[in-house]
């Protein structure tokens, strides 16, 4: 019972968190800030799910602890910052719109400048 | 019985999160936004295979999830070199 009661809870926790995510993905303003909502809630959505079907085959008439949701949880930790850092790439090249101010690209001499001026900044 | 009713509530949420990436899939003003809402609709439809596993109480749910994890994220590694490289093997 207790089991059942915290499975429900961790389902209805990930459910939530991917919808925020979807949400997030559907109203935010531009491709950057859309990129913040499904890359956070999403993992965070999946562990839940993967975490409830842990508890869940792992208990009950179900004869061995299961282990399968952790390989597919390390997999999607793993590949999530990849695939989020291969998007921004791909956008940055491509000039998306963006909301904020993009940051300056410089020619050598002028980042060799930039520096120089920071330091004595400092 | 609370498990059953709360894996249908919660099937219900993830189909309308699909529904909502398929809604930014169609509209996105940007080919990067096309990729980024077919990579949220891979992995929300893992959490539903996940799901569907729970309520029909069956563990083969999980290989195709392990299926969709893997090759969706070579999806999204594929189309994001091809936008940023024009070509995907170079």
């Amino acid at each position: 019972m207790i089991i059942e009661l915290l499975v429900s809870a961790f389902i209805l926790i990930g459910a939530t968190f991917a919808l925020i995510g979807s949400i997030g993905l559907l109203r935010l303003p531009d491709f950057y800030t859309r990129l913040h909502g499904p890359t956070k809630a999403t993992t965070l959505g999946i562990s839940g799910m993967l975490i409830a079907s842990g508890l869940y085959f792992s208990t009950g008439s179900h004869d061995a602890t299961s282990l399968h949701e952790i390989l597919v949880l390390l997999f999607l930790f793993i590949t999530a910052p990849v695939s989020a850092h291969l998007l921004v790439k791909a956008a940055l090249h491509r000039r998306v719109y963006s909301v904020a101010k993009r940051p300056q690209v410089l020619a050598r001499g002028q980042r060799a400048q930039a520096a120089v001026k920071e330091r004595e900044h400092r | 019985m609370i498990l059953t009713t709360t894996v249908q509530i919660a099937l219900g949420m993830m189909t309308l999160a699909l529904l909502l990436n398929l809604w930014r899939l169609m509209r996105g003003p940007d080919t990067s936004d096309r990729i980024l809402a077919l990579d949220t609709l891979y992995i929300n439809t893992i959490a539903l295979m996940v799901l569907i596993g729970i309520y029909f109480d069956r563990q083969a749910y999980f290989e195709i999830a392990l299926i969709l994890a893997m090759m969706g994220f070579v999806g999204t590694a594929a189309l994001c070199k091809y936008q940023l490289r024009g070509d995907i093997i170079e």
